[in-house]
């Protein structure tokens, strides 16, 4: 066989690949479209549900999701981040720092289920917050820390050193080293890998379960310590839990879903390419 | 001769391996000290005790005295930020920060507690003016720095470090990693530096060395071979070993 004749395989059989990784992409993006498309009208999307799911829209559960993703982010990225730092630029090597890395590598294949139990146990029943935003937000924010702290580290090794060598000869300490210098290099990156953990958790359903979402509240939450519905519960619910709910309101609502984590994902895009032009320009 | 600064009995090590062994320098107050040897001779670690660089490296330790105005600079009431401030670094690869050419120049004051617009652009503009920097940038200078050719860059490092007003700056190995047009800028601004700074900078270049210094010393294994004025070091080495280095039989 000839080279020539390799390689055209070889490539032949890569695009094959690529092409059939597309595929269920595209055809679930179709499906949801084709079967929920209908469902998706101004009303179903600004008005509350009712006559127990089956009537009205999901408003209560877009702004239910929205005001999980807000909390996971404020419970997350702070503590991801600090996180980072002190592992990347302060702590020295050692079996403390091993042990911590192995602990967050070990949380991050822990199934969301149980972090719905961990989130139950002790934000519901211990600290008491009840079923409520606050413990929904908790425990998402506790799924994504890991990913989190991850990005950031991952992002924060990248910055060159030549970076904190320059700052540190010319009279800078530590922390304006790492405050004005590291962490604004690594910015981007961090908040990249930071929204696409945040788009992961918007669409969890397990966690959520436990510890913060209702099958059906037709108005919207007071305070942070009320139960909210959420749409992966939303849509669990519609599809298992309540009969005689057209398919379409279900396949309605995993298209906005979609739409909100698609849009976090755009804008984790955008944040990367309007600080990496600022940076080059 | 005044010294500005003086190594005595200075050993250092990176954790049981020991990299200087008993260093005894002398640096004279402006002018331009040369560190010449070969590679892993010690003449970057040097030059990185002197403003105590190599602390930030895990592990490593010194014994002996650097001298600075008279005052041991790793005694322990000196706090090596406030060291780093008076002796500034110009390291191999040009390093400006990710950001405009102003915002870089102004880092150092800024830390330094400068907030003043007007005194900070005062400075963004002597600095440049200094580092012979300032025609090329002046239309430009909130642009990213990344955008300046290496010489630039290197030429707007020094800028940063002339804006943190020091007493003397550290360079190492400056122009390795320049075309030899800005090489030649950057040795001219060298010889216009050393009238208002001390200045130390470690070179793999012989012509270099010769071209632009005032005393030179060559390291070999950690040690300090020689030291003395430029012209007698490169006519009339007392030590062999040096002699060999820089006629090019070893190194």
């Amino acid at each position: 066989m000839s080279r020539k004749l390799k390689e055209k395989i070889g490539f032949g059989s890569l695009a094959v690949c690529t092409f059939l990784a597309i595929i269920p992409v595209l055809l679930i993006i179709a499906y949801l479209i084709y079967v929920g498309g209908p469902a998706i009208t101004w009303e179903f999307i600004t008005q509350p549900p009712h006559g127990f799911l089956k009537e009205g829209g999901i408003f209560p559960a877009i702004i239910g999701t929205l005001g999980l993703t807000t909390g996971t982010i404020i419970v997350a990225l702070p503590l991801g981040i600090g996180t980072a730092i002190y592992l990347v630029e302060y702590s020295k090597q050692n079996f403390f720092t091993t042990l911590i890395r192995i602990a967050i590598i070990n949380l991050a294949g822990v199934p969301s289920v149980v972090y719905g139990l961990f989130g139950l146990g002790l934000f519901v029943l211990m600290l008491n917050f009840g079923r409520s935003l606050v413990a929904g937000a908790l425990t998402l924010g506790f799924l994504t820390l890991p990913v989190i702290i991850s990005a950031a580290e991952e992002a924060l090794i990248a910055v060159p050193d030549d970076y904190r060598n320059a700052s540190l000869a010319l009279g800078a300490t530590h922390w304006q080293t790492i405050s004005r210098i590291v962490l604004p290099t690594a910015m981007p990156s961090i908040l990249t890998g930071a929204i696409l953990g945040i788009g992961r958790a918007a669409g969890e359903t397990a966690p959520i379960m436990f510890t913060c979402a209702a099958i059906y509240i037709p108005s919207l939450p007071n305070s942070i310590f009320d139960q909210v519905m959420a749409l992966p519960y939303h849509l669990y619910a519609v599809a298992t839990q309540v009969p005689n709910v057209p398919e379409s309101k279900a396949f309605g609502a995993a298209i906005v879903l979609i739409a909100i984590v698609c849009g976090l994902n755009l804008i984790a895009i955008i944040i990367r390419t309007k600080m990496r032009l600022k940076n080059t320009r | 001769m005044i010294n500005k600064m003086e190594a005595k009995h200075l050993d250092f090590y990176y954790k049981d391996t020991q990299a200087l062994f008993n260093i005894n320098l002398p640096v004279e107050k402006n002018a331009v000290t040369a560190l010449i040897g070969p590679s892993g001779c010690g003449k970057s670690t040097f030059l990185r005790t002197l403003n105590r660089m190599n602390d930030v490296i895990e592990k490593t330790k010194v014994v002996g005295e650097v001298l600075m105005d008279n005052k041991n600079i790793y005694d322990p009431d000196v706090d090596p930020v406030e060291l780093r401030k008076k002796v500034g670094m110009v390291f191999q690869q040009p390093n400006p920060f990710p950001i405009s050419i102003f915002d870089n120049i102004a880092y150092g004051p800024r830390i330094h507690g400068i907030k003043n617009k007007q005194k900070l652009q005062e400075l963004v503009e002597s600095s440049l003016k200094s580092a012979a920097l300032w025609d090329e940038v002046k239309d430009r200078l909130h642009d990213s720095a990344l955008g300046l050719s290496g010489g630039q860059q290197q030429r707007l490092v020094i800028a940063r470090v002339l804006a943190v007003e020091p007493e003397m700056i550290l360079m190492d190995e400056p122009a390795s990693a320049l075309d030899p047009i800005s090489t030649s800028k950057l040795e001219e601004l060298v010889r216009e530096l050393k009238n208002n700074y001390t200045i130390v900078i470690v070179t793999h270049n012989m012509q270099q060395a010769a071209r632009i210094s005032d005393y030179t010393s060559f390291f070999l294994n950690g040690k300090l071979i020689e030291y003395d004025q430029t012209n007698i070091i490169f006519t009339a080495p007392r030590e062999k070993q040096t002699e060999d280095y820089i006629t090019g039989r070893f190194g």
